[in-house]
């Protein structure tokens, strides 16, 4: 059962077939089993599953279950959740359980899924391979000593390994996507407002979206249905009601315009990963859409821009975190100014402390004209090429990442070939698109992810782009060795 | 662009961060790195673009204004590190 699919799930709920106790149990028998060797999960919660499963079961026998009802997931450390540990894989909240709920998590659980725990993460979602988390890095199912991507690389290695058939993600400037595409799952990151921000820990608030991450966009479509809409208590919430992802899955891709960067093929890009990309554009074609070369000029500025952005809102957010509300502080300060400034320093971890820096002088006196204002300037142009490209086109077509998941500690001494990771992804934070990274085949054991990117509000149709492709193609069905 | 040792401590005291002579070094390196990857914004033909805060060019939404939280301060506070009488604890300040 826990090779099944989310939908595959919840037809054998809703047949009877199985329990959410029974189902629940399996899934944290199996969490117990496969995580020593995956480090994923930060914080299992047996306790509170358990509970969820038979107020699931109970909710089912009194004929209220809806399609989600029972079905067991994993959240990554960075949503809130009342009574359970949210360590945003710092050492700073290593002792934090949060007050209150994340709307996610609050709404997952309303269609009543289970939570079976907290997944591993980059420390604060600063990273593309989950190596600055305080709890350890994560391995990829797909290969020892290599990463998972990142920063939601617990949460793409759990589903991966098939520890849950689901779990929720972050994506600030890939972090839903990367580890998609490094661990071969499908991940979706919302247009930007989509889904609430509330109880999500801040990494750079202009830029978050949360989203799924599933096997199949099937599963994708099933959950960002019950988690996105408008949020009251997220002033960015999107007032526009949550639309029936699943309804458009099966349309046809007759008449569709792929539009494939030329920006996107250049040089940097693995020859393995070109190649399966170039495959499934031809299948796509197959499949009834349309392929045409596009432009985006102004792509190689976006990690550049992205590197003020993200780190200047950063610095900003991470300045709660002083040792004096909640979470760590320090032994013994002398005073104020130490308790902060020490609490900060151990707390924090290196990439943390380095992304603060850099956001810290980006914003201080004297440099604000020339990183941040230029770079919002910068975001102007990017979102205006891709306003530009769907004119011509419907969806944008490409790789996920340069390249399939490299070796652990491979790039953590230099921290811009990891920024580099994120070359294809980040602009669509910067723009606030919705996009999304699906199996699309294998460079030797490790997956490669195709990257496929909408307009404003297009959920649905890159959904149905990804279903349709996944009808033809097994790449998504495929089990890491040892996790049959 | 590098950064000297004076700029990385100034950075440092701005952020709230103990930065040791070891440390300052290797920010100053790292740092380094980065600022340089950013100077490659330099390039953009920005001229009069105007800046994009938002994504959709949306401002913030406004509320009535009426009472919508209720006092939780227990609640929060039971995450705190040092509390007395509803109140956090820190060094002294004021002597």
């Amino acid at each position: 059962m826990y090779l099944n699919t989310l939908v595959a799930q919840a037809r054998a709920l809703a047949a009877g077939e199985i329990s959410s106790t029974e189902l629940t149990r399996l899934h944290l028998d199996r969490c117990q089993q496969l995580d020593s060797r995956l480090n994923a999960i930060i914080t299992l919660s047996a306790e509170t599953a358990l509970a969820q499963a038979e107020a699931a079961d109970a909710r089912r026998a009194a004929g209220q279950a809806g399609p989600l009802t029972g079905i067991p997931l994993l959240h990554k450390d960075i949503f809130c959740t009342q009574g359970v540990r949210t360590s945003c894989g710092s050492r700073m909240l290593d002792n934090f359980v949060a007050p209150y709920d994340a709307t996610v998590v609050r709404r997952l659980q309303d269609a009543g899924m289970v939570m079976l725990g907290k997944t591993n993460m980059d420390e604060f979602a600063m990273g593309s391979s989950n190596e600055t988390s305080y709890y350890g890095p994560v391995t990829n199912p797909w290969r020892a000593q290599t990463v998972p991507g990142g920063s939601s690389g617990g949460s793409a290695a759990a589903v991966a390994a098939r520890l849950a058939a689901a779990a929720t993600g972050t994506d600030t400037g890939g972090s839903i996507r990367q580890p998609a595409a490094l661990c071969g799952i499908t991940g979706i990151k919302p247009t930007y407002g989509r889904v609430s921000r509330y109880g999500m820990i801040a990494f750079a608030s202009s830029l978050d979206q949360a989203g799924p991450m599933t096997r199949t966009a099937e599963d994708a479509a099933l959950l960002l249905s019950a988690m996105s809409g408008f949020d009251p208590l997220d002033s960015t919430s999107i007032e526009r009601d949550s639309e029936d992802y699943s309804a458009q899955l099966g349309d046809s891709l007759e008449g569709l315009t792929l539009g494939l960067p030329k920006e996107f093929f250049g040089a940097g890009l693995h020859p393995d990963v070109a190649a399966a990309i170039e495959t499934a554009a031809a299948e796509l074609e197959k499949l009834g859409a349309r392929l045409k070369e596009i432009t985006l000029p102004n792509s190689s500025l976006g990690i550049p821009a992205y590197y003020v952005v993200a780190p200047a809102e950063a610095s900003s957010n991470l300045a709660r975190f002083d040792g004096v509300r909640y979470g760590y502080r320090c032994a013994d300060p002398a005073d104020l100014q130490d308790l902060y400034c020490r609490s900060r320093s151990e707390g924090f971890g290196r990439e943390v402390k380095r992304r603060i820096m850099i956001g810290t002088y980006a914003l201080s006196s004297g440099y604000y004209d020339a990183y941040y204002l230029k770079a919002q300037q910068v975001r102007r142009l990017i979102r205006d090429d891709f306003q530009r490209a769907f004119e011509a086109v419907d969806v944008i077509l490409g790789p996920t990442t340069p390249a399939p998941a490299f070796g652990l500690n491979e790039k953590t001494a230099d921290p811009v070939s990891m920024y580099l990771n994120d070359i294809y992804t980040v602009t669509a934070n910067l723009a606030g698109l919705p996009a999304m990274s699906l199996p699309a085949g294998f460079s030797g054991e490790l997956p490669i992810g195709m990257h496929l990117i909408g307009n404003y509000f297009s959920e649905g149709r890159l959904l149905n782009v990804a279903h349709r492709y996944q009808q033809v193609t097994d790449w998504h069905e495929r089990v890491p060795e040892g996790c049959e | 662009m590098a950064l000297d040792k004076n700029t990385v401590d100034q950075i440092a005291t701005l952020a709230r961060l103990s930065v040791d002579a070891d440390d300052n070094a290797a920010y100053q390196d790292e740092l380094g790195q980065i600022l340089a990857l950013v100077d490659q914004l330099d390039a953009a033909a920005t001229g009069d673009v105007a800046p994009l805060a938002h994504p959709l060019e949306l401002t913030a939404r406004l509320r009535a204004d009426e009472v919508s939280e209720t006092d939780q301060r227990d609640a929060f506070q039971a995450t705190a590190p040092a509390v007395a009488s509803g109140y956090y604890l820190v060094p002294k300040v004021i002597d």
